[in-house]
């Protein structure tokens, strides 16, 4: 997980503009997969956003992996973001993980705090996911 | 030019150097406004219709005189007519429960209508009818009357320009065509008032609802207009200090309207600089802001007109004070999050209308709205960013 934030905190520091990293997270939701129509469902929703993100959870050899949708192509960088970070892992080092971490990406603004904040909501429903897992 | 010396009436534009085009939510406040609260709670800060000591006088008559203004602003035939409320929600709260409860049968709408004007109504349990549009979401006048035939006693609440598509209702035609089946009539005029004249005596409307912080007033507080001949058919709202003649311990005999419903201690400050935003704007004069808003509308839609895959959801000519938009195959909020790094400051989501997004079968629009103060370069810089904010998302 640190390695992988650090990639891309590397990354996104790489831009002067601030635009240019919209440009880089546009992109990356842009070429993220897409969910199916029926993946689309509440049980995966997000809560509290504006714009509607699904994360599914995905068990492969005890690790999570997370597949991720929104219907706005920014939030749906993002997601892609947070879902790669945190790929590839045991429920266990994904409950270790300070989540304080998340925050030297500086992307906590792009989803608009308005009532609650987005970017919280996401992380925490990865962290409920690996919650769920570990207690089997 | 008018245009910019209005624009330093506003601190806000020294400050910063945002493009505010989101003045359909609240508008910036002029330094009259500031002004005039900051004297009251330096100067004379007081409780009003309480205190008899000089102090508590001359709060007192501030306060009466912003009603007094407020009245003349609105051509209402007595002050005793209007009421201080904390804005056109609690307004539009207050005649469902201490009117229409008891006295409207069912209440007609129209399909454009703010949650404000449709919540207050089912909390009473009323039973709601909903005037069809036509095209380009106008009214259908032909089924409202079809309604009002029906249901006899009912209360008709308006919209009169909408706050999420720009276009005003035909409200004096259908007053009078309410009227005329024994309707009594509500006006949420929260986003036409600070565009058009509003004159209560000419429309003849029974109820009307206003905000002051639309107005370029302080944020919580706004007036309520109820009808003097309705007067003795309203029953107390919230109640307590303030609104009563004499009280006993089983019963208690209330003050007239307005005082009935001002009990507590209300918002002295915001109403006195409530009176100051509307003397502004007398100042600057209605005949300026509705050619100055026209033209900034005019050249902002003859601008988004020409953009490729460009959605508007009613007639282009029909937008008045507030634009609403859609880029085909693009979100509304993936717009809103790149104008707003680009310094725009436009509102999107659902507008507080979900039933007419519903029905328009979309969740939610960009909307572009103007104030007094807003200009061309505005307009230039929102074009421009939004421009750049479609290369970026589409393909
Ligand atoms: C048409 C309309 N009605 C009602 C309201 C609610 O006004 P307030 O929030 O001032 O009570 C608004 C404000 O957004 C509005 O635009």
């Amino acid at each position: 997980m640190q390695e992988k934030l650090e990639n891309y905190i590397e990354e996104l520091s790489l831009f002067d503009d601030i635009m240019d990293k919209y440009e880089y997270i546009i992109d990356l939701g842009k070429r993220a997969p897409s969910l199916r129509e029926n993946e689309k469902i509440d049980e995966y929703k997000i809560q509290g956003c504006q714009s509607s993100v699904w994360i599914i959870k995905e068990l492969r050899e005890g690790k999570l992996y997370f597949k991720t949708d929104s219907d706005t192509v920014i939030v749906r960088g993002l997601a892609r973001i947070l879902g790669d970070i945190f790929a590839a892992h045991l429920p266990q080092e994904i409950l270790n993980f300070d989540t304080k971490e998340l925050e030297k990406l500086g992307l906590q603004e792009i989803i608009s705090p308005v009532r609650l904040n987005g970017f919280t909501s996401m992380i925490n429903k990865i962290y409920q996911y690996a919650k769920d897992e570990n207690r089997g | 030019m008018q245009s910019e010396m209005i624009r330093d009436d506003f601190a806000f534009f020294n400050h910063s150097d945002l493009v505010y085009l989101d003045s359909a939510s609240t508008t910036q406040k002029p330094k009259s406004v500031l002004e005039a609260m900051d004297a009251y709670n330096t100067q004379y800060c007081a409780n009003i219709h309480r205190s008899s000591h000089g102090l508590g006088n001359a709060a007192t008559s501030k306060y009466e005189t912003a009603r007094e203004i407020i009245g003349k602003f609105l051509h209402v035939g007595d002050k005793s007519e209007i009421i201080f409320t904390k804005g056109v929600t609690e307004g539009i709260n207050l005649v469902a429960q201490s009117y229409a409860k008891e006295h409207a049968s069912c209440v007609i709408i129209s399909a454009l209508e703010h949650h404000s004007n449709i919540l207050p109504w089912q909390q009473i349990k009323k039973p709601l009818h909903v005037i069809q549009t036509k095209e380009n979401l106008t009214p259908d006048l032909e089924h409202f009357e079809s309604l009002l035939a029906q249901n006899p006693n009912a209360l008709v609440a308006l919209i009169h320009t909408s706050n999420a598509f720009g276009i005003t209702h035909p409200i004096k035609e259908m007053i009078a065509l309410a009227h005329r089946y024994g309707a009594k009539v509500l006006i949420d005029a929260a986003q036409s008032a600070s565009h058009m004249p509003i004159n209560i005596s000419d429309l003849d409307a029974d109820f009307l609802v206003i905000s002051g912080h639309k107005l370029y007033g302080p944020t919580g507080i706004g007036a309520l207009y109820i009808k003097k001949d309705l007067h003795p058919l309203c029953n107390p709202y919230q109640v307590g200090g303030g609104a009563i003649m004499q009280v006993f311990y089983d019963h208690t005999e209330y003050l007239p309207i307005p005082y009935m419903y001002e009990s507590g201690t209300p918002n002295i400050a915001g109403a006195i600089g409530f009176g100051a935003a509307i003397e502004y704007l007398q100042s600057v004069g209605y005949a300026y802001i509705a050619k100055h808003e026209q033209n900034i509308i005019a050249y902002a839609l003859e601008q988004l007109s020409q953009i490729e895959d460009i959605l508007f959801y009613t007639q282009v000519a029909s937008m008045q004070s507030n634009i609403s938009f859609n880029i085909s195959n693009i979100h509304h909020h993936d717009l809103g999050i790149l104008l707003d790094k680009q310094k725009v400051q436009v509102r999107v989501g659902h507008h507080c209308v979900q039933p007419t997004m519903r029905f328009l079968g979309i969740d939610g629009t960009v909307r572009v709205s103007v104030g007094i103060y807003t200009n061309k370069a505005d307009i230039d810089q929102f074009i421009k960013a939004l421009k750049r904010s479609i290369a970026m998302l589409k393909g």
